[in-house]
């Protein structure tokens, strides 16, 4: 199997505290590879990372065999990782066609380019695909509402088609069911199982350990800026070290 | 050497009365959230105060003047001259000084009208919008005035006996040559009080723990159920009154106009983003340093390096400051960062 | 809207219709003399690429007039050594501004928010303070850039147009003069330039440019994270409002040949501001629409003076008539200003979408109105059903 992101002995301090230590961390392309820890374990940060947000101290951190530290945040997104937000990072005055639209455009125009005279009622190619992406969700109905005005759970929804329509090679999800009621939660794994998003390699960062269990090829165990076990579902429910570190701590649901 | 202390001096008390803007300006920023691009206004405001004090009790009557014999001669006595003599007199001549006692009131009413009648309801709008509205707010004062009091710069002289010059550089030991306006020095002294009384009440009162805990993290002390409403009028009010005083005292240094605040309030703006948007200390500091720097720069040894450097060394300052350290001299991370 | 008019084309003939008929259908208004056109036409252009940069984006800047002015000292000089023929004077004014707008957006848009305001408002205030000052060789300080009778115009030297020795000679767009039609041909050369600019306003819209800025505009980190670099975007928007300013400030020359300091002070920033504002932040024909409002009341208001308003009270009894003078004289004649920071605070307290926010609301009510009414015809049909039924049922 080929790693498509290779995350080596990247270590991250604030001030005194010591968010990441040492974190070795490889994704196979093609897997869902979920990273799992209690609360403050350090997993936003891994996360915050890999996408440019945040440089680790040391280490390196290499997507499809590029080096991924200190490169700008757009560049990492058309490297091909794309993250969704946890909390809906939406355009709230733009309509939801728009919405799907700006991931469409990043991926044809690049980081720039200067195109004041087409007109974006006449790109029907793009508008297609816009479409189609948001009937994949479920939203077509809405493609002309303000994003702003919808549910918390369409604006997850609309959260995915956007990291979706950019056909990312890697899409890092942070907590992707946060929040959610129980019947959105599944609604959200069976969006995630099925069509173009089940072959897509994928990194969840999860709290709940249904979600986990339900989609993760393989788990990494994050406590206290550390790695300490890494392996299938199964492995990782028989960790002795697992159970001591987080599932002990009765943060499982 | 005299020359350097002379340019200090010089810059000192313009740098004063940008400090007390900017200082006023930082409270409402930090505690509020406010940008308030009306607070020029409220300095001009203040320079009227003592303009419409003095022009009240020196009210006066036409009277016959006995020492001129040739003709017909008349003179203008105020009617408090008339009344109590010397007394009155002096009263008249310490106009400025005296205003305070009206200012004071007078702009803690401005204050809590201007907060609890607009700033109030822009909280939780955009700063642009809140730039935009205190910006027609200003215009709005300064036309009024204007209609009132016209649009020329009205001297209003500060009291006779500290019309004249100190000899500061006889009382440090330099040069006798070196003098200084006493009015100049007083205003300075006046600044470092007012700075001195804002920085106590907001140290050792428990109104102004809150209101730096407000500061530091505005949501918080809000959900901590402290009655944030009122406190933000009180707070509002001080930032009016000490723009107030500001200008009352500032009168004798430049004759007020209508457009003083707006001359003022750029320039305060840009101290306070020097100083760093939500750091009182900054905004003192900058106020200061800003001033000096001007001085020096109208130093005719300077522009003649540099032409034209004195009209805009503040402005560029700011440019220079906002690029290279974007928080300003001692701004905190995450203010007004979004 | 939106579908009513989808096709630019239908767009560009209404406005061009409105624009080219202003003459006529503003002479009930008093309205109609070609000075006043014109300054509707030129501020108009002025606010709708201000709205470009502020409208897409939401930046701030207070800083715009500078390239006011940089367009018209440009054009004035142009005048001065190339030629009268306005034709260049207006190209090289844009171009100018454009590379100023290039400079100062640069530095400026390093920083966002309020300090983003700030920075432009700076370097305005530096470009003002240094026209008065040092710069006095190049913009005749307090005195203004004016033309000359002996100025040497080498341009037209060149092709052999010799006006010297006639006295101050006029601006020309190849041979007609400016002045000519009575000064209309001077509102109608404004015009069609408003009415290009405005098409081109209309295209960045509806480009995928213009997506892309209002997305900027709603969520500037999630842009980053899409894949944008947001700053060159920022940038071409600041350049493109900028050469607009220069466009509308070349135009005032070629109009009326003088360029003074003041166009560059910030209060003339504040004012195209409002403009965008008052019509609609953020839509098409908002700024037109504001700035037009502006000029047309800032004409009749500075103009009136107090025997006016009495001549305008006089239908009240005569207490009323003072009363009424007395409140509303501070707002006319110089008190104009008065009347503007008050319609400023009115606006954005009241309407922040401004005049076109104002339409849609009446819009939406009337729609309301209606739609109310034809519910209540509905009950009254099911009311008659219901009746009839239990007629019947009784019968």
């Amino acid at each position: 199997m080929t790693n498509i992101l290779e995350i080596k002995g990247v270590n991250k301090t604030f001030g005194g505290l010591h968010a990441l230590r040492d974190v070795n961390l490889e994704i196979y392309e093609g897997e869902t590879h979920a990273i799992i820890g209690p609360n403050g374990a350090g997993k936003s940060t891994l996360l915050n990372c890999c996408i440019g947000k945040l440089i680790p101290d040391d280490g390196s951190v290499t997507f499809n065999g590029n080096n991924m530290i200190g490169v700008d945040a757009h560049d990492i997104n058309h490297a091909g990782m794309v993250r969704v937000f946890q909390t809906p990072e939406i355009f709230p005055e733009l309509s939801l066609l728009e919405n799907v639209l700006i991931p469409a455009l990043a991926k044809r125009d690049g980081t720039f380019k200067f195109n004041p005279f087409g007109d974006i009622f006449n790109e029907k190619e793009i508008r297609e695909e816009a479409m189609a992406t948001l009937a994949e969700f479920g939203l077509e109905g809405f493609s002309e509402d303000h994003a702003g005005s919808m549910s918390r759970g369409n604006k997850r929804r609309l959260e995915l088609a956007m990291g979706l329509i950019q056909k990312p090679k890697l899409l890092l999800l942070d907590e992707p069911t946060a929040g959610m009621a129980r019947l959105d939660t599944n609604n959200t794994i069976d969006l995630l199982k099925t069509g173009k998003m089940r072959e897509m390699t994928k990194v969840i960062i999860e709290h709940d350990m249904h979600v986990v269990f339900s989609l993760a090829d393989r788990i990494s165990v994050l406590a206290r800026g550390h790695i300490i076990a890494t392996g299938s579902p199964e492995e990782i429910k028989n960790d002795p070290k697992v159970k001591e570190a987080y599932l002990g701590e009765g943060d499982h649901e | 050497m005299d020359a350097i202390l002379i340019q200090i001096l010089n810059g000192l008390d313009k740098g004063a009365a940008y400090a007390l803007i900017a200082l006023g300006l930082t409270l409402a920023f930090g505690t509020l959230g406010i940008v308030n691009f009306a607070h020029g206004a409220l300095f001009m405001l203040g320079a009227f105060c003592a303009v419409t004090f003095s022009k009240v009790i020196s009210f006066s009557k036409q009277i016959k003047d006995e020492s001129v014999t040739i003709f017909d001669a008349y003179k203008e006595i105020p009617y408090l001259e008339i009344w109590w003599g010397d007394f009155g007199a002096l009263i008249v001549d310490f106009a400025v000084p005296l205003s305070i006692i009206v200012a004071i009131p007078v702009m803690i009413l401005v204050g809590i009208i201007m907060e609890r009648g607009l700033i109030k309801h822009f909280y939780k709008r955009t700063h642009a919008e809140q730039i935009l509205v205190t910006f027609g707010l200003a215009i709005v004062i300064q036309e009024i005035i204007k209609h009132f009091f016209g649009a020329n710069p009205i001297p209003t002289p500060a009291p006779d006996i500290v019309s004249g010059s100190a000899a500061v550089g006889a009382l440090v030991g330099l040069s006798e040559n070196l003098v200084y306006p006493w009015w100049r020095l007083i205003y300075i002294v006046f600044s470092g009080l007012i700075i001195f009384a804002v920085f106590a009440f907001l140290q050792f009162t428990t109104f102004g723990m809150v209101v730096r805990a407000g500061m530091a993290d505005r949501e918080t002390v809000g959900l901590l159920g402290i009655n944030i409403q009122k406190r933000f009028t009180i707070v509002f009010a001080i930032a009016a009154t000490v723009a107030g005083l500001a200008g009352v005292m500032y009168s004798p240094i430049l004759p007020p106009d209508y457009h003083m605040g707006m001359d003022f309030l750029v320039l305060s703006f840009v101290v306070v983003v020097v100083g760093g948007m939500g750091s009182l200390g900054g905004a003192v500091a900058a106020g200061f340093l800003l001033g000096v720097l001007q001085s020096f720069a109208s130093m005719n040894e300077v522009k003649s390096i540099l032409p034209g450097i004195d009209q805009i060394i503040i402005y560029l300052v700011a440019v220079v400051i906002l690029l290279v350290r974007p928080r300003g001299l001692m701004g905190r991370e995450g203010v007004f960062e979004d | 809207m939106k579908n009513l008019f989808k096709s630019n084309m239908s767009i560009m003939l209404v406005f061009s219709a409105i624009v080219l008929t202003a003459p006529i259908w503003l002479t009930p208004l008093g309205a109609n003399y070609p000075d006043l056109l014109q300054k509707f036409a030129i501020f108009g252009l002025f606010a709708v690429g201000y709205n470009i940069l502020f409208g897409l984006t939401g930046y701030l800047s207070f800083g715009h007039a500078a390239f006011l002015g940089v367009g018209s000292y440009t054009a004035v000089w142009s005048l001065k050594l190339l030629s009268m023929n306005v034709f260049l004077g207006i190209i090289l004014g844009t171009i100018m501004s454009g590379i100023f707008a290039l400079a100062i957006g640069y530095l400026s848009l390093r920083r966002s928010g309020i300090y983003f305001s700030i920075l432009t408002l700076a370097f305005a205030q530096m470009a003002y303070s240094l026209a008065y000052s040092v710069l006095t060789p190049i913009t005749n300080g307090e005195t203004g850039l004016q033309i000359a009778a002996n100025d040497p115009r080498y341009l037209d030297s060149l092709v052999g147009i010799s006006q010297q020795g006639q006295g101050i000679p006029s601006t020309n767009f190849f041979g007609v003069l400016l002045k000519s039609w009575d000064g209309y041909f001077g509102f109608y050369f404004a015009a069609v330039i408003l009415i290009l600019g405005f098409y081109l306003s209309l295209r960045v819209f509806r480009s995928p440019f213009g997506l892309k800025l209002r997305a900027i505009k709603s969520n500037q980190t999630r842009m980053t994270y899409t894949g944008f670099n947001t700053r060159p975007y920022l940038l071409s928007a600041f350049v493109i409002s900028g050469m607009y300013a220069g466009l509308a400030g070349s135009l005032m020359v070629a109009i009326d040949p003088l360029a003074g300091a003041e166009r560059m002070q910030w209060t003339a920033s504040g004012e195209v501001v409002l403009m965008t504002i008052l019509g609609g932040v953020g839509t098409l024909i908002g700024p037109m629409l504001g700035a037009v409002v502006i000029k047309y009341f800032e004409n009749i208001f500075s103009a009136l003076n107090n025997s006016e308003l009495h001549q305008v009270f006089n239908f009240l009894p005569s207490f009323l008539e003072e009363t009424m003078v007395f409140i509303v004289s501070p707002f006319v004649g110089s008190g104009w200003h008065l009347t503007l920071g008050a319609l400023f605070m009115l606006v954005v307290i009241f309407l922040p979408g401004g005049m076109m926010e104002g339409v849609t609301k009446i819009n939406s009510f009337l729609k309301r109105k209606f739609g109310k009414t034809d519910a209540e015809e509905s009950d009254v049909s099911i009311q008659q059903e219901v009746q009839a039924k239990a007629q019947q049922g009784g019968e």
